[in-house]
């Protein structure tokens, strides 16, 4: 399982979605400890059932492999289920299962992460063969050329059998010039090909070492409890030396980039445009959460600006839309989209979409309607912290991409001291077009009149 | 690195007591009386709401079909004194949750909002629900996402297999058609249609509700009157058409330039009812069911490298059940797949389980049980599918026993009588190579 960027997406607006209630109140109310390998800890307490989420993230994605490998990190994901000396290949997952567990792990720019959702008294079990395969990982060369067609077959379901998948592939490796996030998470086809059991052993011991991983336990535990099974499990792994994250940084940005895709598979043509966008760790983080409110005022709902406009009353678009993903190492994006109704024309759809970020960058935005959108945010603080898993995900993210505790804690409390001012100054500075890729898609080219066969 | 002894321990923790679901249900009768399943939880200040009707999308009139969800995507639009914009306003303002869906034999919504908008909250359901507006706007405006949404559809290769896979497995039956319609049917819905949908479909007679959450029996009680109260007392649903499902055993192409074939395929499942279900379940859980666990997950991901996703799974409607499942692999080797699977089910038909199979079958459907129960909205959920499927309110507690009560012969006598390989009936899109030989 790989979030694309549209399941981060999915992924920010649950958090998003899920924090009301007053500013004052914490969110997930976790308690934090670190290893003395270096390995940070952290507990979501929720006693519900008598079960617990348990998660490793590591700090490493697809945004740090090399020029080549596109695909590796996501290629070991995969591979970490192949076997330790303790537990044979194909085994965890059934360990797991075997105690009433569920697992998975996923991949992204910036993290990879691996999960069991079981009973709590499996809990210490579990964390052994978490630890077991952090450092002790065993790979047949035939197991990992089967598990290279595993990943060719997802690669062909999620990408190559779709168009829009396709599309947003090439609309990410045209909006960075330079930067590893224009390489698709789980690898262009060639690459994939390629990669082989050196290349994934060597990313394993590059990476993977408890001082460059985050463990987040959620459920029924506390950290007092928690502590001395942290402590006989990843606390034995010493320390790895892991290299920094050096990423290329972008280079000057001077064009508007417009893609456009015909695919005879198209019946629904679709309009987007993607932004470069500050996120919580750029030089201009302050407009991370700015940003945040300027998404939700523009699109983030049926009440937002784009949707009223481009769907309800100028009747142009089916559905209509704004994002903004500020979790990233490196930049953040900023998106808008749309899709036409039938009979109307990609001009005339992204004449009214630029019309309508004009208007907010000359014009403003009403009085209340920036508060109302404060509001909507905040207000999905409590359903978050219902589920067992919201809240483990959205920490295990933040750390991973250099956010801490306290960040995500006072999430609600930065959100209500955004102001109106600082919302238009964000979309100031985000919504420039030579900083933008417009993604087109359509239905095969209809052959011009007068074209034979032969030509078309 | 590690101590061998805990290995030792995870080998010796096998046979495990599952998680007790330390949920309690309780049956709360209103003073009008209607009746809700309710599960208190006062950790957190939120309450959900799930409830259905019984009667669904295969109760739509043919050329209008598509009709219940249509009414799903409108409930929301506009209610009482309040348009469409009005309405929404108000639910972002008191951060109320509300969503409604179709399926084929149910029509079902759900409800969340933080206990200090309860009563609100309760209020917008009940307008939703007995004073729908249907106004011209909205409703051209649905109808177009709708729209929409089936052309998307026929991009995605996995959707127009499933399609297709129950209209050949149910030639002109409602569960033929998907819930959502065709371009033809939803062009031909009108508003009339609609509300004379909520007239028909929404009554007491027909109804089930679960709650979750931060709420009381004396609190809910008068609650339930005020929101369900002016629903008609009866409006005795339909059931729809009996039905035999058509099961060739042939495999079906539907050309598309892809690289990869999607492959759907399925015969009989099970009633809910059937004494055999809980069996059912468990060869299911085997077969393809069970994630990574399961035999076509072993004999054709890992083993082979011939798909990412492969899996099978029991649907069991109101007139028909049946034991479907999906594959993906590159049209080169589509055709071993294929192979594989019909190989399994004949394995499965001609030697059933091993006991080591079936005991860990039962550990994990046991124990992963509880983590299903991991939000108010989930358990409200499973209420109501209790009183759907007539399963008790004890089932919580009586569901372990259902399980363990299965026996390595009962596994064998329902895999017999269920897994025919030659009534496995399969449709693929895609550009396969050599599939005729491959599928005789």
């Amino acid at each position: 399982m790989i979030p694309s960027l549209l399941a981060r997406v999915v992924l920010l607006a649950t958090l998003v979605v899920g924090l009301a209630g007053a500013a004052r109140a914490q969110v997930f109310n976790p308690e934090t400890f670190t290893l003395d390998n270096g390995m940070q800890v952290v507990v979501v307490p929720n006693h519900r059932m008598p079960v617990v989420s348990h998660m490793v993230w590591y700090r490493v994605g697809s945004a740090d492999e090399e020029p080549g490998k596109t695909g590796l990190a996501h290629f070991l994901e995969h591979l970490m289920f192949k076997g330790t000396e303790e537990v044979p290949s194909g085994e965890f997952s059934r360990i797991v299962a075997r105690h009433g567990g569920r697992d998975n792990a996923f991949t992204s720019y910036d993290y990879t992460g691996y999960f069991q959702n079981i009973a709590v008294e499996h809990l210490e079990m579990v964390m052994r063969m978490e630890a077991d395969r952090m450092t002790n990982l065993r790979l047949d060369e035939n197991e990992v050329l089967t598990e290279r067609d595993v990943v060719l077959e997802e690669r062909r379901s999620r990408t190559d059998n779709n168009p829009s998948a396709l599309l947003s592939e090439q609309s990410n490796a045209a909006l960075y010039l330079l930067h590893p996030y224009r390489n698709p998470i789980i690898g262009w086809e060639r690459d994939i090909r390629g990669l082989s059991r050196e290349d994934a052993l060597a990313f394993y011991e590059r990476w993977y070492a408890p001082n460059n991983a985050i463990l987040v336990v959620a459920g029924d535990i506390t950290a007092e409890q928690l502590r001395p099974l942290a402590e006989r499990t990843y606390g034995r792994i010493p320390a790895g030396e892991v290299p920094e994250r050096i990423r290329p940084s972008e280079p000057p940005h001077l064009t508007e980039r417009h893609l456009v895709m015909h695919d005879e598979r198209v019946q629904q043509p679709s309009w987007s445009r993607r932004y470069i966008a500050p996120s919580y760790n750029t030089e201009d983080s302050d407009l991370a959460y700015p940003l945040q409110v300027l998404a939700e005022v523009i699109g983030g709902g049926s009440t937002s600006r784009i949707y009223q406009s481009l769907v309800v009353q100028q009747g142009l678009a089916v559905s209509a839309g704004a994002w903004y993903n500020p979790t990233a190492v490196d930049t953040g994006s900023f998106g808008v989209f749309a899709s036409p109704r039938p009979g109307i024309e990609m001009d005339q759809l992204e004449a009214a979409m630029d019309e309508e970020l004009r208007r907010i960058l000359v014009e403003g935005l009403p009085d209340g309607e920036i508060e109302r959108a404060k509001t909507r945010l905040r207000a999905a603080v409590v359903y978050a912290r219902d589920s067992l898993h919201t809240g483990a995900r959205v920490l295990g993210e933040a750390l991973a991409t250099g956010q801490s505790v306290e960040d995500v804690e006072a999430w609600p409390e930065r959100i209500a001291a955004v102001t109106d001012e600082q919302v238009i100054e964000a979309a100031r500075r985000v919504l420039e077009p030579t900083r933008s890729v417009t993604s087109i898609l359509l239905p095969a080219r209809a052959q011009q009149a007068g074209e034979t066969d032969e030509q078309g | 690195m590690l101590k061998k002894a805990f290995f030792a321990l995870v080998l010796l923790l096998l046979p495990v007591l599952p998680a007790q679901a330390a949920v309690q249900v309780e049956r709360v009768t209103s003073p009008g009386g209607i009746e809700a399943w309710l599960v208190r939880d006062h950790t957190n200040p939120i309450i959900a709401v799930e409830f259905a009707f019984r009667g669904g999308a295969a109760l739509d009139p043919e050329e209008k079909a598509g009709l219940a969800n249509m009414v799903s995507g409108l409930l929301d639009e506009g209610a009482g004194d309040m348009d469409s914009l009005a309405f929404q306003r108000r639910l972002e303002d008191l951060a109320v949750r509300l969503g409604f869906s179709a399926g084929q034999d149910n029509f079902t919504g759900r409800l969340q909002t933080l206990t200090e908008n309860r009563d609100a909250a309760f209020e917008m359901l009940r307008m939703a629900l007995t004073a729908p507006r249907f106004d011209a706007e909205p409703v051209e405006r649905i109808r177009n996402q709708i729209l929409a949404g089936l052309r998307r559809e026929l991009q995605d290769p996995n959707t127009v297999a499933f399609r297709e896979w129950y209209r050949v497995v149910f030639p002109g039956h409602p569960y033929g058609r998907p819930v959502r319609g065709s371009p033809e049917t939803v062009q031909a819905i009108t508003a009339d249609d609609l509300r004379q949908f909520v007239s028909r479909q929404f009554g007491r007679d027909n109804l089930v509700i679960g709650v979750v959450g931060d709420i009381t029996p004396e609190d809910l009680g008068p609650l339930l009157d005020a929101t369900f109260g002016d629903l008609p007392a009866e409006v005795r649903p339909a059931l729809a058409p009996e039905v035999e499902p058509q099961l060739s055993g042939e495999v079906t192409v539907i050309q598309r330039n892809i690289p990869q074939s999607v492959a759907v395929f399925g015969e009989e499942g099970i009633d809910r009812q059937d004494p055999d279900f809980y069996t059912a379940y468990l060869l299911n859980y085997v077969m393809g069911g069970g994630s990574f666990s399961s035999r076509l997950m072993e004999e054709v991901r890992a083993k082979r490298g011939l798909a990412y996703s492969v899996y099978t799974y029991l649907q069991s409607m109101d007139r028909a059940a049946i034991m479907g499942g999906a594959v993906a692999t590159a049209n080169p080797r589509l055709a071993e797949s294929i192979d594989l699977i019909r190989q399994e089910w004949q394995r499965m038909a001609e030697q059933g389980v091993s006991e080591e199979e079936l005991e860990n079958a039962k550990t994990y459907i046991k124990g992963s049980f509880p983590l299903q129960l991991d939000s108010t909205g989930s358990i409200a959920s499973m209420l109501v599918s209790m009183q759907i499927d007539d399963l008790g309110i004890d089932y919580l507690e009586k569901r372990n026993e259902y399980f363990d009560a299965v026996t390595l012969d009962d596994m064998r006598r329902v895999a017999q009588r269920l897994y025919q390989p030659e009534r496995l009936t399969v449709v693929v899109v895609g550009d396969p190579e050599g599939l005729s030989a491959a599928a005789q």
